[in-house]
């Protein structure tokens, strides 16, 4: 709330239309503000040492990376599910890499531009085990855990209103107390996106094998990094530093492996690590971007195993389109 | 016009063209950066089918296929609940704990002073956490539900009572476990049970201060005057001091007044649906946050003045003429 407040208070004194491109800024601050979430395993969450470590955490570290050829030159701002749009709309963060769920409302009427998909995801819901329910089928009249201003909340009422049913929603903004609630029997169901489920089921739950994830999965949840609208030149190297660790997984490019490509005969290689051809140079980045992201941050699949594997996640839809999955980069050249 | 009084129209007509000099800016500058970034802005929102759940509603019935506005209208209901509860609740608590606070029972005195000062020295935000921790921790859940009496339940979902049915002839609706929950009967939630506990017993500390300071300042003469004629304690203080003391009190108990209603805001942190609560999630829904603050500032401002008027006229027709004040 008071963020909230302070941040229309930003829009009311930031400068008439800044003139300068948020790269230029970026490029003179010395650093790019990234926000990211409070709080989730496996997507940006501050491990033991305070070192902020997940996909999404990976995915500012590859435009740092891409932009300063330091993947260490980022600042992380902690956003709640409130607080991100008027974040990124008002100027305090430059990129937000927070496990957003792309629509058509967020992408025309907030003032911001989706870049692409980091993660699918989608709406699911979890249940104790001991409440012996099989299917979301099932939860007519339940109440129901739930955090505002999410497309999760949107969903799960048209969820039950096309299946005729009912439900009382506990509406809590921070994880950590709506997860309490749910965790301490307030709730007979938390709801968010299934990846949510897993990483909340991994890392909070007193007994994570007391709940129990309902196969259902009842929206489409394509989760991805957004930036201001109206700014191309930031667009675009956010856009390719997504896409050059996703294209370097097919490639078969690793943190590695990458130095010796840069010796590779390969053309399409040679091209990606800046080797020949100026693709640096047309996104207004050093040559090397690409081959500095993958030195420094790793490709897709190495950031996807770091992150999400231990916390028991499958590749599934993750997974590249050359192995079945819906990862897939534009070409680089 | 003299010159002295001239000089201090300039003035006064300088700060105003100054204030709304700064105003346009604000504004102008706002509308400026909303176009550029293209952010939607105006108020069209508020007839669009709002899409989400409330957990409990007051007065009016609402669904997901509601408008905002009156989503909206359920969170200013279910605020002005909480207020008019808590209000009233937290002067008779403040009210006895004050006198318990004056009692020559050493014992009582002392337990009414340390609650004043505990309660009143713990943030409210704290405290809010500390009661739903109370409420949704310690109590089971539905399925195994605490029986005080037949057909009131005590859960995890909270207090179930066996609702009115009709009046004539007298019938009531017994709450029943069905499924997940209990259906009929009408419930109290722990969001709502756990707001007004806080709110009713952290306000319920500074009107304590406020009753004791206005039985201290009826004069002495007074209280002596009321023993002299042979009044007992207990008559001496409701027929003398009382009276005097709790016309003292109106103008401060209309800032505790206006606090409480002010502090149900923090609602939000325990997921109670009031008017902030709401407004949040429509902000969030629709991306419109200056509009949506705009519609938060301006209800509190109508509430605070209307209580404040209020208690004003009620102050003007209790106050003693001829009195100082």
């Amino acid at each position: 709330m008071k963020t909230i407040a302070a941040v229309v208070a930003g829009l009311a004194f930031a400068g008439a239309v800044q003139a300068q491109s948020t790269l230029d800024a970026v490029k003179a601050k010395g650093f790019v503000q990234c926000g990211v979430n409070t709080g989730l395993a496996g997507f940006s969450q501050p491990d033991s040492k305070g070192v902020w470590k997940g996909i999404d955490v990976d995915l500012c570290r590859a435009v740092a990376a891409s932009v300063f050829g330091d993947a260490s030159k980022v600042r992380y701002t902690p956003l709640t599910a409130q607080q991100r749009f008027t974040a990124l709309q008002s100027g305090e963060v430059d990129l937000l890499a927070r496990n957003t769920t792309w629509t058509i409302t967020r992408d025309t009427s907030l003032g911001l531009n989706f870049v692409g998909v980091n993660f699918y995801d989608g709406q699911g819901f979890m249940v104790p085990k001991k409440l012996n329910v099989k299917s979301a089928k099932q939860l007519n009249g339940a109440t129901i855990c739930v955090q505002p201003g999410t497309t999760t909340e949107l969903n799960l009422a048209d969820y039950f209103r096309a299946n005729r049913m009912t439900f009382k929603p506990v509406v809590i903004e921070k994880l950590e107390e709506v997860t309490n609630a749910y965790f301490s029997g307030r709730c007979d169901v938390f709801t968010t996106d299934v990846s949510g489920l897993v990483s909340v089921r991994g890392s909070r739950a007193p007994k994570p094998d007391e709940h129990v994830i309902l196969p259902e999965v009842i929206s489409k949840e394509p989760l991805g990094p957004a930036v201001r609208h109206g700014d191309d030149r930031w667009f675009d190297v956010v856009k390719w530093s997504l896409y050059a660790m996703i294209e370097a997984e097919e490639m078969g490019l690793t943190s590695k492996t990458i130095d010796q490509a840069l010796a590779s005969k390969d053309p399409a290689v040679q091209r990606f690590v800046g080797a020949s051809g100026d693709i640096g140079k047309m996104l207004a980045l050093d040559n090397r971007w690409a081959f500095n992201i993958v030195k420094q941050v790793g490709n897709y699949g190495e950031s996807f195993d770091a992150n999400l594997t231990p916390l028991g996640f499958e590749r599934g839809i993750n997974a590249l389109w050359t192995k079945g999955g819906l990862m897939y980069a534009p070409p680089i050249r | 016009m003299n010159p002295r009084r001239l000089r201090a129209a300039l003035y006064q007509a300088g700060l105003a063209a100054a204030v709304a000099l700064v105003a346009w800016y604000f504004i102008s500058n706002t509308a400026t950066n909303l176009e550029s970034r293209r952010i939607a802005s105006g108020f069209a929102f508020l007839s669009r089918e709002a899409g989400f759940e409330i957990g409990e509603t007051t007065f009016i019935a609402y669904s997901a296929a509601d408008s905002y506005l009156r989503a909206l209208a359920v969170g200013l209901l279910n605020t002005f609940r909480v207020a008019a509860i808590g209000v009233v609740a937290a002067t008779l608590l403040g009210a006895l704990i004050g006198l318990a606070r004056l009692s020559p029972n050493w014992l009582l005195g002392k337990l009414a002073a340390g609650y004043v000062e505990v309660v009143r020295n713990v943030p409210l935000l704290v405290q809010l956490f500390f009661w739903y921790a109370v409420i949704a921790e310690n109590l089971p859940g539905p399925r195994e539900a605490l029986q005080p009496l037949p057909g009131v339940f005590l859960s995890n979902r909270g207090i179930v009572l066996p609702a009115i049915a009709s009046w004539l002839p007298f019938a009531l609706e017994m709450p029943r476990l069905e499924g997940f929950n209990f259906v009929g009967g009408s419930a109290l939630t722990p969001e709502f049970a756990a707001l007004v506990a806080g709110l009713v017993i952290y306000t319920a500390a500074f009107i304590a201060e406020i009753v004791r300071a206005g039985v201290l300042a009826v004069s002495r003469g007074q209280v002596e005057a009321a023993y002299a004629v042979g009044l007992t304690r207990r008559a001496a203080l409701r027929y003398v001091i009382l009276p005097q003391a709790l016309r003292l009190v109106v103008p401060p108990m209309t800032s505790q007044y206006l606090n409480l209603t002010k502090n149900s805001s923090l609602a939000v942190a325990i997921g109670y649906p009031d008017l902030v609560s709401i407004a949040n999630t429509t902000m969030n829904q629709t991306g419109q946050a200056i509009e949506g603050i705009a519609i938060i500032m301006a209800v509190y401002l109508t509430i605070s003045l209307s209580i404040s008027a209020f208690m004003n006229a009620y102050n003007r027709r209790v106050a003693l003429k001829g009195t100082r004040r």
